[in-house]
């Protein structure tokens, strides 16, 4: 329990819902048991055939009692149930707000099936020990007390003699709850396998077949679907036990309070309409003692998801904004100023884990603000790595970063990111509109800003011919991109956030030659004062760069502008030469 | 259905985009559902005949406690209320136990019915030509046969069976009320109409709303999804706060949708005491009027209460039945969609034996091509002698990789035909032919199992010395022998991760260990660390050796050690010869070997 103490601040804020719901949901119990009590008076009535109340009355005295505890019942749920799920709301809000702090460090270790699992299934969890946990327990506890009390007052041997049972009851429901709940992980475990068994044999059906092994992996497969079955199997032996069970210890209690209650009439120490409030009172019962074992599987479920998402509460982020009481006044008052674009890497070394090797070492270079950069290189010689650090989605061990003079831990995160605008290598979309997904860095866009930016990437052509142009929705429920038109839209969106520097990484990657050179020729004229830096592959991309650096193994090998490089007869002419013959090979009819 | 019909692109699959439920019963569905309980049918029998038990034996105890109250308890008849309290333990009991068998039994017979099925579906499946599997996603597939098939358990282990429980039990009570006073079951039983009546009102509105739940379930995962997925993007753009902002709306709109079924359950409880409650009421005015004049016993008045009480239980679980059975038709339909296609590609009837395969390849004037018209190799014609070597070079999209699918037969050629010695493939058998053939594609692909069954495929014909004699052929033993568990380490275990090297030259001993007639060698294009490199250079001359081979080659030093250049361009074969031949002739072929083959930086 100690992990879920950490929810009593979010229960404390329904504190008067839940309070109503524990008053009604009493109230609801006290209709519900004294029903019973009116039909042995009834009974009794009918069977001495004494004056007294009307029947009619009996009856309609159940029927309202039964009415009242309805209503009671309604607001039970509408107040405590309700509060579960409110609280399931600000526990998931509280979830989210907390991941997104995370630094980029925490989602390479947590992959985003873990996180999603965390927000969904363990806050469900949680939700379903707040809600019907607090309710049955309520009722449970009002349901004895009344149903017992009463009992108590028609006869007390017969009421010890109908309780025995009860504890004996529970606790089978206990421990059963229990092993179908391992059972069950165990079955959900083997269905899991299972199902990557058939993705695997889908994904090599090509390796299957070419070495005839079609014949095996049925015979694996079979193997494993008898698995599954023989799981299953052996949870549908607890679970065909438990209701059984039940009702053979519920149905004990009754026969046993029958003869003895039977054997009490016959002595004329009780009557016979007291014996039928028994029985119903057994029937009444029987519900919280079920739930009160079924109570202690939800609690303990609910404190094991709590305790990882107090993991995920209890873990913070390493790259923060600058403590004000740290940063000397001097570096304050300058990080106020608007960012200018001037960029330096002082000995830089970077690896993403001590036990990793370094992906950067020893960088030193500086660009002027308004400078345009073009970087080249092979599949992890560090281009991305490079630009990451500049916005702080890693912070650098050794040597430091400047902007504009000043270390980029120095500034607000919020203040250097917005002034950088970036195309990721992977472009990502939102799937939200066009238009939201440019104008995607500014709360209140201008129009013609969002054109603007689709003109100069070359998207606005594409978007004019879609049938709802900037309001076409992307994704699953709407229009699929090719992969450049996704590239091009995501170079708008960086075009549009109107950053003082522009970082493309590999941003060309989708586009032919052609488009490229357009929205190259376009980005020309708002790169002028825009420190630029362009990463690729493609020298297409770069020679027109006031500056290109190769980078190898982390280092950079290279430097220099087109002309100086190619004469220079390194590795930057050397994929020079190779993408000419490419191009030469590509025109080949 | 042929797997020709489909277009060319992923096929659609309308029934997974949006929940469309149809029918709860659909007589042709049922009849094929039915058909495969055929062959437990003596325990589906004895299954129905446990419920006719289990619904008497609970439906009689109300009766028997009216025998205990009217006959010895008002008699004051100890010893008879003590016999007949026997008998009600007595029938407490067998019920307990008839209970558990048909619980058990029913799951037991769904289980042994799903799995039957699984197995058929998997078979089929695996019958399906390449062609068949470009289109349809491994993911669907993978739906089928797991989440489809589970929503069939649970009609066959809780809905068929349960259902003619519930009808059993409610002909039971109505059997007893009616023998006791018919005239008091109708007056209890009024009440059972406004109850179906809440009841249906209830299914429907519940559904709805948890159709709503689902739909924002739904949308706030791919939020979540999309957004720690993105999260890079959100970041980068400063965009945490709006990003927060806009979740905590879905997420309302998700609690909102909850509320609401939250709000019809908490209507839905009341109701269904009160009317209950009702029919109580019903009983004691009704019946204990009667009961005063003497027109029915105490005893009888007791057992109503009970009667009606269990009276309302199978009504409310037939209407949740209902549910089940909608979904299972759903997912039948779409198995049953799936067993109907035929592949395309089948062994001929009547199939030529190729006997002891020479290993002699013939291509004659093939055309190929993936989608309709759309040729990806035009008019293609080469010979290929047994023990050959032939290299294939070319830019991507050549059609290499083609010709070696069309050589396995993973999909027919449009026009034209290919002979292995002499035979047109088509007249083989798939397997005899594959059985000659050697595969080491270019993407790699191990198994989640040990390296021996990654070799041997779980072959039993290929012995654990095998294994081991092919491994030390290609020279990854000694690395092999090094693993914590040798042979038997599971390639994707954590903490142990394969180069990409080392796990290509597990290919190649996989290929070595079948001792095929005919190489097919696609070479990976991916870098490897030196020392793998030279592995791999020996590796493929082992592998070659005394095998007729086509090789997609990326490598010079493979491409030299051929007997014959085929280069290709844009579908055709534009030159042919060995590597000096080529390279004198200053065709594409020079060109490319500037471009791949000469030593570059990396």
């Amino acid at each position: 329990m100690i992990h879920l103490r950490r929810l009593v601040p979010y229960l404390k804020r329904y504190r008067k819902k839940l309070g109503i719901g524990l008053i009604v949901i009493s109230l609801s119990a006290i209709f519900t048991n004294l029903i019973p009590f009116i039909i042995s008076k009834a009974i009794d009535q009918i069977k001495n055939h004494t004056e007294g109340t009307s029947l009619l009355n009996y009856a309609l005295m159940t029927v309202g009692f039964a009415l009242l505890s309805g209503v009671f019942l309604y607001l039970t749920r509408q107040m405590i149930i309700v509060v579960s799920r409110e609280i399931e709301n600000d526990l998931r809000n509280d979830f989210f707000g907390h991941i997104l702090t995370q630094d980029q460090q925490y989602f390479h270790f947590h992959p985003t099936g873990d996180v999603m699992a965390l927000a969904t299934n363990d806050i469900s969890a949680v939700r379903n020990f707040l809600g019907p946990g607090i309710m049955y327990t309520a009722e449970t506890l009002i349901n004895f007390t009344m149903a017992i009390s009463l009992m108590l007052s028609f006869n007390a041997e017969l009421t010890m003699i109908a309780i025995i049972p009860i504890p004996l009851i529970s606790y089978v429901v206990y421990r059963i709850g229990k092993s179908i709940n391992y059972k069950f992980e165990r079955v959900q475990e083997q269905f899991s396998d299972l199902t990557t068994k058939v993705q695997e044999n889908l994904s090599g059906i090509k390796v299957v077949k070419a070495y005839v092994r079609e014949d095996s992996e049925t015979e694996g497969f079979r193997k494993m679907s008898m698995d599954y079955m023989k799981k299953n199997l052996e949870l549908a032996k607890v679970q065909s036990f438990s209701y059984p069970i039940m009702f053979l210890l519920t149905g004990f209690s009754v026969i046993i309070v029958l003869y003895m209650g039977g054997n009490k009439i016959i002595e004329g120490t009780l009557t016979i309409g007291q014996l039928t409030a028994f029985i119903i009172y057994l029937g009444l019962l029987t519900w919280p003692i079920i739930s009160l074992g079924w109570i202690i599987n939800l609690t303990q479920r609910a404190e094991a998801s709590m305790k990882r998402l107090v993991e995920v509460f209890d873990s913070n982020p390493a790259i923060v904004d600058p403590d004000i009481l740290e940063v000397d006044k001097e570096s304050l008052a300058g990080a106020k100023d608007p960012i200018k674009g001037e960029i330096e890497f002082r000995n830089v070394n970077f690896r993403y884990h001590p036990n990793y090797p370094y992906v950067l070492k020893n960088i030193n270079i500086r660009l002027k603000a308004g400078e345009t950069i073009g970087v080249i290189g092979h599949t992890g010689s560090g281009k991305s790595t490079f630009v990451n650090l500049i916005s702080r989605l890693f912070d650098v061990d050794e040597g430091e970063i400047m902007v504009d003079g000043k270390n980029v831990k120095n500034y607000r995160i919020s203040q250097l990111r917005t002034s950088i605008g970036y195309v990721p290598q992977e472009t990502f979309l939102f799937s939200e509109s066009i238009e939201n997904n440019i104008a995607y860095a500014e709360e209140n866009f201008d129009k013609e800003k969002v054109i603007e930016a689709a003109k100069i990437s070359q998207i606005y052509k594409d978007v004019e011919n879609f049938p709802r142009r900037f309001d076409t929705v992307l994704g699953e429920r709407g229009i699929n991109l090719s992969g450049g038109q996704k590239q091009r839209t995501s170079i708008a969106r960086a075009i549009a956030s109107d950053p003082k520097i522009l970082i493309l990484d590999d941003a060309f990657s989708a586009v032919d030659t052609y488009t490229e050179e357009e929205i190259l020729r376009g980005l020309k004229g708002i790169m002028k004062d825009r420190t630029t830096i362009l990463i690729s592959h493609r020298i297409s991309t770069l020679k027109n760069s006031d500056r290109i650096i190769v980078l190898k193994d982390g280092v950079i090998a290279e430097s220099g502008t087109h002309e100086a490089l190619v004469q220079k007869e390194g590795i930057y002419a050397d994929i020079y030469f190779k993408q000419l013959l490419e191009d030469e090979l590509k025109d080949l009819e | 259905m042929s797997e020709e019909n489909s277009k060319n692109t992923v096929e659609p699959d309308e029934n997974e985009q949006e929940e469309v439920l149809g029918k709860a019963y659909d007589a042709r569905l049922m009849k094929r559902l039915i058909r495969y309980l055929k062959p437990y049918t003596k325990w589906v029998v004895l299954a129905i005949a446990l419920t006719v038990g289990v619904a008497l034996l609970s439906t009689v105890r109300p009766y028997l406690t009216k025998i205990a109250i009217d006959d010895y308890i008002v008699n004051k008849d100890a010893q008879g209320l003590k016999n007949i309290i026997l008998v009600l333990l007595g029938t407490l009991i067998l019920q307990g136990l008839l209970q558990y068998t048909m619980t058990y039994l029913t799951q037991w017979i769904g289980q042994k019915t799903i799995f039957d099925l699984r197995m058929e579906l998997f078979r089929h499946i695996q019958k399906f030509s390449m062609k068949f599997f470009d289109k349809n996603p491994v993911g669907r597939l993978v739906t089928r046969l797991t989440n489809d098939i589970e929503v069939l358990n649970e009609m066959f282990s809780s809905g068929i069976v349960m259902v003619f429980a519930d009808v059993f039990i409610i002909g039971g009570i109505l059997f007893f009320m009616f023998s006791l006073s018919w005239q008091l079951t109708l007056i209890a039983l009024s009440v059972v109409f406004p109850l179906i009546y809440a009841t249906v009102i209830f299914r429907k509105k519940v559904r709805i709303a948890f159709r709503d739940v689902r739909f924002y379930l739904a949308k706030m995962n791919s939020f979540l999804q999309e957004h720690i997925s993105g999260i890079l993007v959100v970041k980068i753009f400063n965009k945490e706060k709006r990003t927060l902002n806009d979740f905590k709306k879905i997420n309302y709109d998700h609690t909102k949708a909850n509320k609401k079924s939250v709000f019809y359950y908490s209507v839905f409880f009341p109701v269904v005491e009160l009317i209950g409650a009702l029919s109580g009421a019903l009983i004691i005015w009704y019946g204990g009027g009667e009961a005063v004049q003497g027109a029915l016993t105490i005893g009888i008045l007791i057992s109503f209460i009970q009667y009606s009480e269990m009276f309302f239980r199978p009504i409310r679980d037939l209407s949740e039945k209902y549910n089940i059975m909608q979904t299972a038709m759903a997912s039948s339909e779409r198995i049953f969609r799936l067993l109907d296609r035929q592949p395309v590609i089948n062994d001929p009837l009547k199939p030529a034996e190729l006997g002891d395969c020479r290993g002699n390849i013939e291509f004659r004037n093939v055309w190929f091509a993936y989608v309709k018209e759309d040729y990806v190799l035009r008019d293609i014609s080469f010979k290929i002698n047994q023990g050959e070597k032939v290299a294939f070079v070319g830019a991507t999209g050549a059609g290499k990789s083609s010709i070696m699918n069309l050589l396995c037969r993973f999909y027919d050629t449009q026009k034209g035909e290919i002979a292995i010695d002499g035979i047109n493939i088509k007249d083989l058998k798939q397997n005899e032919l594959r059985r000659n053939i050697g595969l080491v594609v270019q993407d790699i692909f191990l198994f989640s199992d040990s390296i021996a069954n990654n070799i041997s495929l779980n072959n039993n014909d290929i012995s654990p010395e095998k294994i081991r004699e092919a491994a030390s052929i290609i020279g990854i033993n000694n690395f092999i022998d090094k693993l914590p568990l040798g042979y038997g380490q599971n390639v994707k275990e954590r903490g142990v991760t394969l180069s990409q090297g080392e796990r290509q030259l597990i290919t190649f001993a996989r290929a070595l260990a079948y001792d095929p007639k005919i190489l097919i060698l696609d070479e990976a294009t991916s870098s490897v660390d030196t020392h793998s490199e030279i592995l791999i250079q020996k590796a493929i001359d082992k592998l070659m050796d005394g095998r007729t081979s086509i090789i997609i080659a990326h490598r010079l030093s493979t491409i030299q050690k051929c007997d014959k250049i085929i280069v290709m361009h844009k579908g055709e074969i534009r030159e042919t010869g060995t590597h000096q031949q080529l390279l004198e002739y200053g065709g594409i072929y020079s060109k490319l070997y500037q471009l791949q083959y000469k030593e570059s930086f990396a």
